[in-house]
Protein backbone atom coordinates (compact mmCIF):
# COMPACT_ATOMS: atom_id res chain seq x y z
CA UNK A 1 0.00 0.00 0.00
CA UNK A 2 1.14 3.20 -1.18
CA UNK A 3 1.79 5.74 1.70
CA UNK A 4 1.45 9.25 2.16
CA UNK A 5 3.19 9.55 6.05
CA UNK A 6 6.91 10.73 4.74
CA UNK A 7 4.66 13.58 2.54
CA UNK A 8 2.65 14.63 5.37
CA UNK A 9 5.20 14.36 7.51
CA UNK A 10 7.39 16.55 5.06
CA UNK A 11 4.93 19.32 4.69
CA UNK A 12 3.77 19.56 8.46
CA UNK A 13 7.64 20.31 9.26
CA UNK A 14 6.48 23.35 6.59
CA UNK A 15 3.56 24.02 8.36
CA UNK A 16 1.85 23.28 5.33
CA UNK A 17 -1.25 20.01 4.52
CA UNK A 18 -1.56 17.81 1.96
CA UNK A 19 -4.86 19.05 1.15
CA UNK A 20 -3.70 22.78 1.02
CA UNK A 21 -5.40 23.52 4.18
CA UNK A 22 -3.43 25.76 6.87
CA UNK A 23 -2.70 23.95 9.85
CA UNK A 24 -5.66 25.56 12.48
CA UNK A 25 -8.63 25.33 9.48
CA UNK A 26 -11.08 22.63 9.60
CA UNK A 27 -12.87 21.27 6.10
CA UNK A 28 -15.86 23.01 4.43
CA UNK A 29 -18.75 22.85 4.72
CA UNK A 30 -19.71 22.13 8.60
CA UNK A 31 -23.07 21.62 8.25
CA UNK A 32 -25.43 20.74 11.49
CA UNK A 33 -28.86 18.86 10.07
CA UNK A 34 -31.41 18.10 13.03
CA UNK A 35 -34.71 16.03 12.69
CA UNK A 36 -33.31 13.61 10.56
CA UNK A 37 -34.83 10.60 11.84
CA UNK A 38 -38.93 10.31 13.08
CA UNK A 39 -38.22 7.79 15.26
CA UNK A 40 -35.26 9.34 17.42
CA UNK A 41 -36.62 12.11 20.07
CA UNK A 42 -33.88 13.86 19.09
CA UNK A 43 -31.64 13.21 16.12
CA UNK A 44 -28.76 15.14 14.05
CA UNK A 45 -26.50 14.32 10.90
CA UNK A 46 -23.49 16.98 10.66
CA UNK A 47 -21.24 16.90 7.81
CA UNK A 48 -17.13 18.33 8.49
CA UNK A 49 -15.73 18.24 4.35
CA UNK A 50 -16.67 14.28 3.54
CA UNK A 51 -16.99 13.10 6.93
CA UNK A 52 -20.90 12.72 8.11
CA UNK A 53 -21.84 11.08 11.62
CA UNK A 54 -25.73 10.67 12.47
CA UNK A 55 -26.87 10.79 16.23
CA UNK A 56 -30.41 10.14 17.66
CA UNK A 57 -31.44 10.22 21.15
CA UNK A 58 -33.82 8.14 22.83
CA UNK A 59 -35.31 8.40 26.02
CA UNK A 60 -36.79 5.95 28.85
CA UNK A 61 -38.50 5.73 31.89
CA UNK A 62 -35.89 3.96 34.69
CA UNK A 63 -35.09 3.52 38.21
CA UNK A 64 -32.52 6.37 39.48
CA UNK A 65 -29.30 4.77 40.34
CA UNK A 66 -29.62 4.15 44.45
CA UNK A 67 -26.18 6.92 44.64
CA UNK A 68 -28.13 9.89 42.97
CA UNK A 69 -31.98 9.06 43.63
CA UNK A 70 -32.73 12.52 42.78
CA UNK A 71 -31.71 12.40 39.16
CA UNK A 72 -32.05 10.70 35.80
CA UNK A 73 -29.08 9.40 33.72
CA UNK A 74 -27.44 10.08 30.19
CA UNK A 75 -25.48 7.35 28.22
CA UNK A 76 -23.42 7.86 24.32
CA UNK A 77 -22.45 4.73 22.63
CA UNK A 78 -20.63 5.21 19.29
CA UNK A 79 -21.29 2.73 16.28
CA UNK A 80 -18.51 2.93 13.93
CA UNK A 81 -20.79 1.27 11.06
CA UNK A 82 -18.93 -0.85 8.20
CA UNK A 83 -20.89 0.94 5.30
CA UNK A 84 -18.53 4.34 6.89
CA UNK A 85 -15.09 2.56 6.03
CA UNK A 86 -13.52 0.22 4.19
CA UNK A 87 -11.78 -0.77 7.50
CA UNK A 88 -14.55 -1.38 9.63
CA UNK A 89 -15.86 -4.98 10.52
CA UNK A 90 -19.30 -6.01 11.89
CA UNK A 91 -19.19 -7.33 15.26
CA UNK A 92 -19.43 -6.16 19.02
CA UNK A 93 -17.68 -2.28 18.99
CA UNK A 94 -13.72 -2.23 18.89
CA UNK A 95 -10.90 0.28 21.16
CA UNK A 96 -11.92 2.33 18.91
CA UNK A 97 -15.71 3.15 18.84
CA UNK A 98 -15.60 2.39 22.91
CA UNK A 99 -12.90 5.42 23.48
CA UNK A 100 -14.79 7.97 20.94
CA UNK A 101 -17.79 7.00 22.69
CA UNK A 102 -16.31 7.70 26.23
CA UNK A 103 -14.28 10.77 25.63
CA UNK A 104 -17.48 12.17 23.94
CA UNK A 105 -19.39 11.08 26.67
CA UNK A 106 -17.51 12.39 29.45
CA UNK A 107 -17.35 15.95 27.58
CA UNK A 108 -21.16 16.01 27.85
CA UNK A 109 -21.46 14.52 30.87
CA UNK A 110 -18.89 16.30 33.02
CA UNK A 111 -19.67 19.42 32.03
CA UNK A 112 -23.32 19.19 33.70
CA UNK A 113 -24.85 20.48 30.05
CA UNK A 114 -28.04 18.39 31.43
CA UNK A 115 -29.77 19.53 34.76
CA UNK A 116 -29.93 15.82 35.75
CA UNK A 117 -32.60 16.47 39.00
CA UNK A 118 -35.01 17.71 36.38
CA UNK A 119 -34.78 14.37 34.93
CA UNK A 120 -36.21 13.37 38.04
CA UNK A 121 -40.09 12.49 38.49
CA UNK A 122 -40.35 10.36 41.41
CA UNK A 123 -37.06 10.28 43.85
CA UNK A 124 -35.65 6.62 43.89
CA UNK A 125 -38.52 5.42 41.42
CA UNK A 126 -38.80 7.07 38.30
CA UNK A 127 -36.52 9.13 36.06
CA UNK A 128 -35.75 9.48 32.66
CA UNK A 129 -32.43 8.49 30.74
CA UNK A 130 -31.14 9.66 27.50
CA UNK A 131 -29.08 7.26 25.56
CA UNK A 132 -27.58 9.40 22.56
CA UNK A 133 -26.33 7.13 20.07
CA UNK A 134 -23.47 8.13 17.38
CA UNK A 135 -23.29 6.39 14.28
CA UNK A 136 -20.49 6.87 11.55
CA UNK A 137 -21.74 7.38 7.73
CA UNK A 138 -18.70 8.44 6.23
CA UNK A 139 -15.56 8.50 8.28
CA UNK A 140 -13.47 10.67 6.39
CA UNK A 141 -11.52 11.78 9.52
CA UNK A 142 -12.18 13.96 12.93
CA UNK A 143 -15.04 11.72 13.83
CA UNK A 144 -13.93 13.39 17.66
CA UNK A 145 -15.22 16.36 16.92
CA UNK A 146 -17.99 15.44 14.72
CA UNK A 147 -19.78 13.40 16.81
CA UNK A 148 -19.70 15.76 19.71
CA UNK A 149 -21.16 18.79 17.54
CA UNK A 150 -23.85 15.98 16.50
CA UNK A 151 -25.10 14.84 20.15
CA UNK A 152 -25.01 18.35 21.40
CA UNK A 153 -27.38 19.07 18.65
CA UNK A 154 -29.52 15.56 18.65
CA UNK A 155 -30.43 17.11 22.43
CA UNK A 156 -31.06 20.53 21.59
CA UNK A 157 -33.36 18.75 18.74
CA UNK A 158 -35.02 16.29 21.51
CA UNK A 159 -38.70 16.52 22.69
CA UNK A 160 -40.23 14.53 25.98
CA UNK A 161 -42.23 11.88 24.39
CA UNK A 162 -45.72 11.31 25.89
CA UNK A 163 -46.64 9.29 29.04
CA UNK A 164 -49.89 7.31 29.69
CA UNK A 165 -50.95 8.78 33.16
CA UNK A 166 -52.93 5.49 33.87
CA UNK A 167 -50.29 2.76 32.77
CA UNK A 168 -47.13 5.16 32.64
CA UNK A 169 -45.87 3.60 29.70
CA UNK A 170 -43.92 6.30 27.74
CA UNK A 171 -46.04 6.81 24.51
CA UNK A 172 -42.93 6.90 21.57
CA UNK A 173 -44.89 8.44 18.37
CA UNK A 174 -46.69 11.10 20.41
CA UNK A 175 -43.96 13.57 21.37
CA UNK A 176 -44.41 17.07 23.84
CA UNK A 177 -43.33 20.07 23.15
CA UNK A 178 -40.74 19.94 25.93
CA UNK A 179 -37.36 19.84 25.13
CA UNK A 180 -34.26 18.23 27.93
CA UNK A 181 -33.44 20.43 30.65
CA UNK A 182 -29.70 21.63 28.59
CA UNK A 183 -28.06 23.97 30.11
CA UNK A 184 -24.38 24.73 28.47
CA UNK A 185 -22.98 23.90 25.24
CA UNK A 186 -19.91 21.99 25.63
CA UNK A 187 -18.06 20.93 22.13
CA UNK A 188 -15.14 18.60 21.53
CA UNK A 189 -12.29 20.26 19.50
CA UNK A 190 -9.39 17.55 18.89
CA UNK A 191 -5.76 19.32 18.28
CA UNK A 192 -3.06 16.73 17.12
CA UNK A 193 0.17 17.01 16.99
CA UNK A 194 2.49 15.78 13.55
CA UNK A 195 6.35 16.59 13.19
CA UNK A 196 5.79 18.80 16.55
CA UNK A 197 3.44 21.06 14.73
CA UNK A 198 -0.42 21.07 15.62
CA UNK A 199 -3.30 20.90 13.43
CA UNK A 200 -7.07 20.52 13.31
CA UNK A 201 -9.78 18.36 11.71
CA UNK A 202 -7.08 15.39 10.43
CA UNK A 203 -8.36 13.77 7.15
CA UNK A 204 -7.96 10.11 7.54
CA UNK A 205 -4.47 10.25 5.86
CA UNK A 206 -2.92 12.60 9.06
CA UNK A 207 -5.20 10.17 11.26
CA UNK A 208 -3.10 7.41 10.60
CA UNK A 209 0.55 9.49 11.15
CA UNK A 210 0.07 11.38 14.07
CA UNK A 211 2.23 11.41 16.98
CA UNK A 212 -0.27 12.84 20.16
CA UNK A 213 -3.18 13.89 20.06
CA UNK A 214 -5.79 16.07 22.70
CA UNK A 215 -9.15 16.19 22.89
CA UNK A 216 -10.81 18.70 24.54
CA UNK A 217 -14.42 19.49 25.46
CA UNK A 218 -15.15 23.24 26.49
CA UNK A 219 -18.21 25.08 27.24
CA UNK A 220 -19.20 28.88 26.18
CA UNK A 221 -17.06 30.47 29.05
CA UNK A 222 -14.40 28.23 27.97
CA UNK A 223 -14.45 26.10 31.83
CA UNK A 224 -12.96 22.55 30.28
CA UNK A 225 -14.95 19.81 31.09
CA UNK A 226 -13.02 16.63 29.82
CA UNK A 227 -9.57 15.79 27.97
CA UNK A 228 -8.12 13.01 26.40
CA UNK A 229 -4.22 12.18 25.24
CA UNK A 230 -4.45 9.71 22.40
CA UNK A 231 -1.38 8.63 20.21
CA UNK A 232 2.27 7.36 21.64
CA UNK A 233 4.18 10.19 21.72
CA UNK A 234 4.18 12.42 24.72
CA UNK A 235 3.92 16.26 25.25
CA UNK A 236 5.16 18.93 27.01
CA UNK A 237 3.17 21.27 29.28
CA UNK A 238 4.03 24.01 26.92
CA UNK A 239 2.56 21.86 23.86
CA UNK A 240 -0.67 21.22 26.31
CA UNK A 241 -0.73 24.97 26.67
CA UNK A 242 -0.65 25.81 22.96
CA UNK A 243 -3.29 22.87 22.11
CA UNK A 244 -6.10 24.04 24.89
CA UNK A 245 -5.84 27.14 23.44
CA UNK A 246 -6.35 26.61 19.63
CA UNK A 247 -9.04 23.80 20.96
CA UNK A 248 -10.67 26.26 22.73
CA UNK A 249 -10.57 28.61 19.89
CA UNK A 250 -11.81 26.20 17.21
CA UNK A 251 -14.65 25.45 19.95
CA UNK A 252 -16.34 28.78 19.65
CA UNK A 253 -16.38 28.42 15.95
CA UNK A 254 -18.29 24.78 15.92
CA UNK A 255 -20.58 26.05 18.43
CA UNK A 256 -21.38 28.62 16.33
CA UNK A 257 -22.98 25.98 14.23
CA UNK A 258 -24.44 24.76 16.80
CA UNK A 259 -26.79 28.04 17.58
CA UNK A 260 -26.99 28.62 13.50
CA UNK A 261 -28.27 25.07 12.40
CA UNK A 262 -30.15 24.36 15.81
CA UNK A 263 -33.22 26.64 16.71
CA UNK B 1 -65.69 -5.09 1.98
CA UNK B 2 -64.81 -3.40 5.27
CA UNK B 3 -61.32 -2.20 4.18
CA UNK B 4 -61.77 0.53 1.29
CA UNK B 5 -60.27 3.56 2.56
CA UNK B 6 -56.38 3.13 3.56
CA UNK B 7 -55.42 4.50 6.63
CA UNK B 8 -53.36 7.08 5.13
CA UNK B 9 -55.57 7.64 2.10
CA UNK B 10 -53.81 6.20 -0.89
CA UNK B 11 -55.20 4.22 -3.87
CA UNK B 12 -54.63 0.32 -3.36
CA UNK B 13 -51.89 0.40 -5.59
CA UNK B 14 -50.57 3.54 -4.74
CA UNK B 15 -47.02 3.64 -3.04
CA UNK B 16 -45.68 5.97 0.07
CA UNK B 17 -44.13 9.16 -1.44
CA UNK B 18 -40.20 7.90 -2.56
CA UNK B 19 -37.01 9.13 -3.13
CA UNK B 20 -34.09 7.90 -4.21
CA UNK B 21 -29.97 9.06 -5.03
CA UNK B 22 -26.98 7.49 -5.80
CA UNK B 23 -23.42 8.14 -4.40
CA UNK B 24 -24.08 9.09 -1.03
CA UNK B 25 -21.36 7.33 0.90
CA UNK B 26 -17.80 8.87 -1.06
CA UNK B 27 -15.86 6.30 0.93
CA UNK B 28 -17.71 3.16 -0.56
CA UNK B 29 -17.16 1.53 -3.96
CA UNK B 30 -20.71 1.85 -4.86
CA UNK B 31 -23.78 3.91 -2.83
CA UNK B 32 -27.59 4.73 -2.64
CA UNK B 33 -30.27 5.55 -0.50
CA UNK B 34 -34.14 4.40 -1.16
CA UNK B 35 -36.66 6.48 1.04
CA UNK B 36 -40.31 5.07 1.10
CA UNK B 37 -42.54 7.20 3.41
CA UNK B 38 -40.51 7.21 6.64
CA UNK B 39 -38.74 4.21 5.90
CA UNK B 40 -34.99 5.31 5.11
CA UNK B 41 -32.47 2.63 4.02
CA UNK B 42 -28.61 3.62 3.31
CA UNK B 43 -26.73 1.04 1.32
CA UNK B 44 -22.88 0.85 0.91
CA UNK B 45 -20.89 -1.52 -1.42
CA UNK B 46 -17.38 -2.54 -0.40
CA UNK B 47 -15.34 -4.72 -2.79
CA UNK B 48 -14.67 -6.95 -4.42
CA UNK B 49 -11.85 -7.63 -1.86
CA UNK B 50 -10.79 -10.36 0.06
CA UNK B 51 -12.87 -12.87 1.77
CA UNK B 52 -12.64 -13.44 5.85
CA UNK B 53 -13.16 -16.33 6.89
CA UNK B 54 -11.25 -17.32 3.79
CA UNK B 55 -13.62 -21.02 3.95
CA UNK B 56 -16.36 -19.15 2.34
CA UNK B 57 -14.17 -18.27 -0.80
CA UNK B 58 -15.57 -19.65 -3.51
CA UNK B 59 -12.64 -20.53 -6.22
CA UNK B 60 -14.54 -19.88 -9.71
CA UNK B 61 -16.64 -17.01 -8.55
CA UNK B 62 -16.86 -14.09 -6.05
CA UNK B 63 -19.55 -14.14 -3.37
CA UNK B 64 -22.10 -11.89 -2.49
CA UNK B 65 -22.44 -10.90 1.56
CA UNK B 66 -25.21 -8.92 2.94
CA UNK B 67 -25.85 -6.97 6.01
CA UNK B 68 -28.44 -5.37 7.60
CA UNK B 69 -28.85 -3.12 10.91
CA UNK B 70 -31.01 -0.46 11.95
CA UNK B 71 -29.97 1.82 14.09
CA UNK B 72 -30.56 2.27 17.85
CA UNK B 73 -32.87 5.20 17.42
CA UNK B 74 -34.39 3.98 14.67
CA UNK B 75 -37.57 1.87 15.88
CA UNK B 76 -40.71 3.51 16.92
CA UNK B 77 -40.29 2.12 20.10
CA UNK B 78 -37.32 1.76 22.46
CA UNK B 79 -34.06 2.18 21.41
CA UNK B 80 -33.11 -1.30 19.51
CA UNK B 81 -30.00 -2.51 21.44
CA UNK B 82 -27.02 -2.29 18.53
CA UNK B 83 -25.67 -5.27 17.35
CA UNK B 84 -26.78 -8.37 15.27
CA UNK B 85 -30.13 -9.38 16.00
CA UNK B 86 -31.38 -13.17 14.40
CA UNK B 87 -34.01 -10.85 12.51
CA UNK B 88 -31.04 -8.92 11.42
CA UNK B 89 -29.13 -12.42 9.93
CA UNK B 90 -32.15 -13.54 8.34
CA UNK B 91 -32.92 -10.28 6.30
CA UNK B 92 -29.35 -10.19 5.54
CA UNK B 93 -29.53 -13.63 4.35
CA UNK B 94 -32.68 -12.83 2.43
CA UNK B 95 -30.87 -10.17 0.87
CA UNK B 96 -28.30 -12.17 -0.71
CA UNK B 97 -30.71 -14.86 -2.34
CA UNK B 98 -32.99 -11.70 -3.77
CA UNK B 99 -29.65 -10.20 -5.26
CA UNK B 100 -27.41 -13.24 -6.54
CA UNK B 101 -30.34 -13.82 -9.29
CA UNK B 102 -29.23 -10.76 -11.20
CA UNK B 103 -25.28 -10.53 -10.14
CA UNK B 104 -22.04 -11.62 -12.25
CA UNK B 105 -19.13 -12.36 -10.25
CA UNK B 106 -17.42 -14.84 -12.19
CA UNK B 107 -14.80 -12.14 -12.79
CA UNK B 108 -13.51 -12.41 -9.08
CA UNK B 109 -12.76 -15.42 -8.20
CA UNK B 110 -11.81 -15.66 -4.22
CA UNK B 111 -13.16 -12.48 -3.68
CA UNK B 112 -16.42 -10.96 -1.59
CA UNK B 113 -18.25 -8.18 -2.65
CA UNK B 114 -19.99 -6.39 0.62
CA UNK B 115 -23.13 -4.73 1.31
CA UNK B 116 -23.78 -2.59 3.92
CA UNK B 117 -27.25 -1.43 4.35
CA UNK B 118 -27.91 0.92 7.59
CA UNK B 119 -31.57 2.22 8.40
CA UNK B 120 -32.02 5.66 10.12
CA UNK B 121 -35.88 5.82 11.11
CA UNK B 122 -38.30 3.20 9.91
CA UNK B 123 -41.84 2.64 8.85
CA UNK B 124 -42.53 -1.18 7.94
CA UNK B 125 -40.81 -2.46 4.58
CA UNK B 126 -37.40 -2.12 5.81
CA UNK B 127 -36.00 -5.24 4.23
CA UNK B 128 -37.68 -4.26 0.36
CA UNK B 129 -36.31 -0.67 1.18
CA UNK B 130 -32.58 -2.60 2.09
CA UNK B 131 -32.99 -4.67 -1.49
CA UNK B 132 -34.34 -1.70 -3.60
CA UNK B 133 -31.15 0.81 -2.29
CA UNK B 134 -28.77 -2.51 -2.29
CA UNK B 135 -29.43 -3.29 -5.79
CA UNK B 136 -29.17 0.28 -6.83
CA UNK B 137 -25.27 0.75 -4.66
CA UNK B 138 -24.14 -2.64 -6.72
CA UNK B 139 -24.70 -0.91 -9.84
CA UNK B 140 -23.09 2.09 -8.78
CA UNK B 141 -20.18 0.05 -7.38
CA UNK B 142 -20.15 -1.16 -11.31
CA UNK B 143 -20.53 -4.77 -10.22
CA UNK B 144 -21.71 -6.64 -13.63
CA UNK B 145 -25.17 -7.49 -13.23
CA UNK B 146 -27.83 -8.84 -16.07
CA UNK B 147 -30.93 -6.72 -14.34
CA UNK B 148 -31.86 -4.77 -11.23
CA UNK B 149 -33.85 -5.82 -8.50
CA UNK B 150 -36.70 -3.94 -6.88
CA UNK B 151 -38.61 -4.49 -3.90
CA UNK B 152 -41.72 -3.94 -1.97
CA UNK B 153 -44.47 -5.05 0.21
CA UNK B 154 -47.45 -5.61 -0.73
CA UNK B 155 -50.55 -7.55 1.29
CA UNK B 156 -54.21 -7.58 2.30
CA UNK B 157 -55.63 -5.57 4.83
CA UNK B 158 -59.23 -7.22 5.96
CA UNK B 159 -59.44 -8.33 2.43
CA UNK B 160 -58.34 -5.83 0.20
CA UNK B 161 -55.38 -6.49 -1.41
CA UNK B 162 -53.17 -3.01 -1.31
CA UNK B 163 -49.53 -2.29 -1.86
CA UNK B 164 -46.53 -0.74 0.35
CA UNK B 165 -48.13 -1.37 3.65
CA UNK B 166 -46.78 1.01 6.24
CA UNK B 167 -46.70 0.08 9.85
CA UNK B 168 -50.52 1.42 10.55
CA UNK B 169 -52.00 -0.81 8.55
CA UNK B 170 -49.27 -3.78 9.29
CA UNK B 171 -51.07 -3.56 12.83
CA UNK B 172 -54.29 -2.51 11.32
CA UNK B 173 -57.36 -4.80 13.50
CA UNK B 174 -58.51 -7.31 11.17
CA UNK B 175 -56.91 -9.88 9.14
CA UNK B 176 -53.51 -8.69 7.63
CA UNK B 177 -51.38 -10.10 5.55
CA UNK B 178 -47.70 -8.75 4.84
CA UNK B 179 -46.12 -9.90 1.97
CA UNK B 180 -42.49 -8.59 1.11
CA UNK B 181 -41.26 -9.52 -2.55
CA UNK B 182 -38.28 -8.68 -4.33
CA UNK B 183 -38.60 -8.84 -8.59
CA UNK B 184 -36.46 -8.56 -11.50
CA UNK B 185 -37.28 -6.18 -13.97
CA UNK B 186 -37.05 -7.72 -17.35
CA UNK B 187 -38.86 -11.05 -16.64
CA UNK B 188 -40.79 -10.07 -13.20
CA UNK B 189 -39.57 -12.60 -11.41
CA UNK B 190 -39.71 -13.24 -7.70
CA UNK B 191 -36.10 -13.16 -5.53
CA UNK B 192 -37.66 -12.69 -2.73
CA UNK B 193 -41.05 -13.83 -1.48
CA UNK B 194 -41.97 -13.66 2.52
CA UNK B 195 -45.44 -13.86 3.89
CA UNK B 196 -46.72 -13.29 7.44
CA UNK B 197 -50.26 -13.03 8.58
CA UNK B 198 -53.46 -14.34 6.96
CA UNK B 199 -54.49 -14.20 3.44
CA UNK B 200 -56.19 -16.59 0.76
CA UNK B 201 -54.57 -17.96 -2.12
CA UNK B 202 -56.92 -15.86 -4.66
CA UNK B 203 -55.78 -12.67 -2.85
CA UNK B 204 -52.43 -13.51 -2.80
CA UNK B 205 -51.90 -13.82 -6.52
CA UNK B 206 -53.60 -10.85 -7.13
CA UNK B 207 -51.21 -9.11 -4.76
CA UNK B 208 -48.45 -10.74 -6.50
CA UNK B 209 -49.88 -9.45 -9.75
CA UNK B 210 -50.16 -6.38 -8.26
CA UNK B 211 -46.50 -6.21 -7.22
CA UNK B 212 -45.44 -6.36 -10.77
CA UNK B 213 -47.01 -2.68 -11.38
CA UNK B 214 -45.56 -1.47 -7.69
CA UNK B 215 -41.86 -2.78 -8.34
CA UNK B 216 -42.19 -0.96 -12.25
CA UNK B 217 -42.74 2.52 -10.24
CA UNK B 218 -39.47 1.49 -7.72
CA UNK B 219 -37.60 0.40 -10.68
CA UNK B 220 -37.87 3.69 -12.74
CA UNK B 221 -36.62 5.53 -10.03
CA UNK B 222 -33.83 3.50 -9.36
CA UNK B 223 -32.54 3.65 -12.93
CA UNK B 224 -33.85 7.64 -12.79
CA UNK B 225 -31.57 7.87 -9.69
CA UNK B 226 -28.22 5.69 -11.36
CA UNK B 227 -28.91 8.26 -14.54
CA UNK B 228 -28.62 11.42 -12.19
CA UNK B 229 -25.34 10.67 -10.58
CA UNK B 230 -24.10 9.44 -14.13
CA UNK B 231 -24.75 12.58 -16.02
CA UNK B 232 -23.70 14.90 -13.26
CA UNK B 233 -20.32 13.33 -13.77
CA UNK B 234 -20.26 13.30 -17.47
CA UNK B 235 -20.91 17.28 -17.14
CA UNK B 236 -18.28 17.53 -15.43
Amino acid sequence: MISNAPTIHALAKQGKRLDGRSMNEFRGPITVKTGISWTAEGSAQVQIGETVVMAGVKLSLEKPYNDTPDQGGIMINAELLPLSNPDYEPGPPGMKAIELARVTDRGIRESHAIDMKKLCITPGEKAWFVIVDVISVNDAGNLYDAASLAVMAALKSARFPEVDPETGAVQYKKKTDTPLPIVKNPISVTVYKIQGQLLVDPSLDEEEVFDARLTVASDTDGTISAMQKGGDTPLTVEEVDQMVTLALEKAQELRAKLVEFVQ
Amino acid sequence: MAYETRVDGRKHNELREMSAKVGVIPNAAGSAEFRIGKTWAIAAVYGPREVFPRFLAKADRGILRCHYGMMPFSGSGERIRPGRSRRAQEIAMVMEKSLNPVLDLKAFPKAQVEVFVDLPQTDAGTRCAAISAASMALADAGIPMTDMISAVAVGTVDGTVVADLDYNEESYPAAVSDIPIAMTHKDKKLTLLQMDGDVSKEALINALEMAKEATERIYELQVKALKEKYAAEDKQ
